[in-house]
């Protein structure tokens, strides 16, 4: 059996969709099976509506490039700014969009799954899930996959 | 990093300008089409490549013949022979 990958994406922020795409493309490169699991949040990152355009919220976060207070993060118009920055820093590296990744991950046979839970309790309807995605499941079946995986990730 | 090394690629694969994970991915595509025990050079400026070619190398199961740095350690040369 192959070496395998599996990973939970759990968050739906821009900063946190680029992870688990990034190492399940990596991991299938170096000949790894590699699943996706996409739950709460994190299926804003399969979601056709959203992924596009993920954002970063400035406000909580001390990590951004530019210090902004948290009283100025929480105004109208922040986080939009915030991500337009990390926008400009990730076209700036070359770094592929979310989008580009999604298909780079399905070009090389990384498994996506939508968390079928999710998908109701937010009201998702199942057209909304982009194509690239694979059947929605739920945790039993990411667990059986995970059974036999090497590495674990949540993210 | 070696110093040059007199290595004959049967291809070249120009990532140069590309950052983590597109050099180890497109790699992969590349070496796909070549044939067992033929050698693939990897051009490329992202730092990170100078360990994750290596890794994806012995992990596909290829193997990692050496590199080299020019214009002071911006644009590195990689050689893998297809296992």
């Amino acid at each position: 059996m192959a070496d395998r990958l599996a990973i939970i994406a759990s968050k739906g922020t821009l900063d946190m969709a680029y992870p688990p795409l990034i190492l399940a493309s990596t991991a299938a490169a170096m000949d790894m099976e590699a699943g996706i699991f996409f739950t709460f949040y994190g299926l804003d990152i399969v979601n056709k509506k959203k992924y596009h355009k993920l954002q970063v919220a400035p406000i909580g976060n001390p990590a951004m490039p530019v210090s902004v207070p948290n009283i100025v993060g929480m105004l109208p118009g922040m986080t939009a700014m915030a991500t337009k920055m990390m926008n400009g820093m990730i076209g700036k590296s070359n770094l592929p969009s979310i989008p580009e990744l999604i298909t780079v991950c399905k070009e090389s046979g990384v498994k996506l799954w939508p968390c079928q839970m999710t998908l109701d309790m937010m009201n998702i309807s199942a057209d909304d899930v982009i194509e690239e995605a694979d059947m929605t499941c739920g945790a039993g079946a990411f667990l059986d996959y995970a059974m036999d995986a090497k590495i674990s990730l949540f993210i | 990093m070696g110093d040059a090394i007199d290595i004959k690629p049967d291809s070249i694969l120009d990532v140069k300008g590309l950052c983590c994970p597109m050099p180890v991915v497109k790699a992969k595509k590349a070496i796909d089409s070549l044939e067992s025990g033929q050698i693939m050079e990897i051009v490329g400026t992202d730092a990170g490549s100078k360990g994750d070619i290596p890794a994806w190398a012995k992990r596909a199961g290829h193997e990692f013949l050496g590199s080299t740095e020019e214009d002071g350690g911006e644009v590195f040369h990689f050689f893998v022979k297809k296992g």
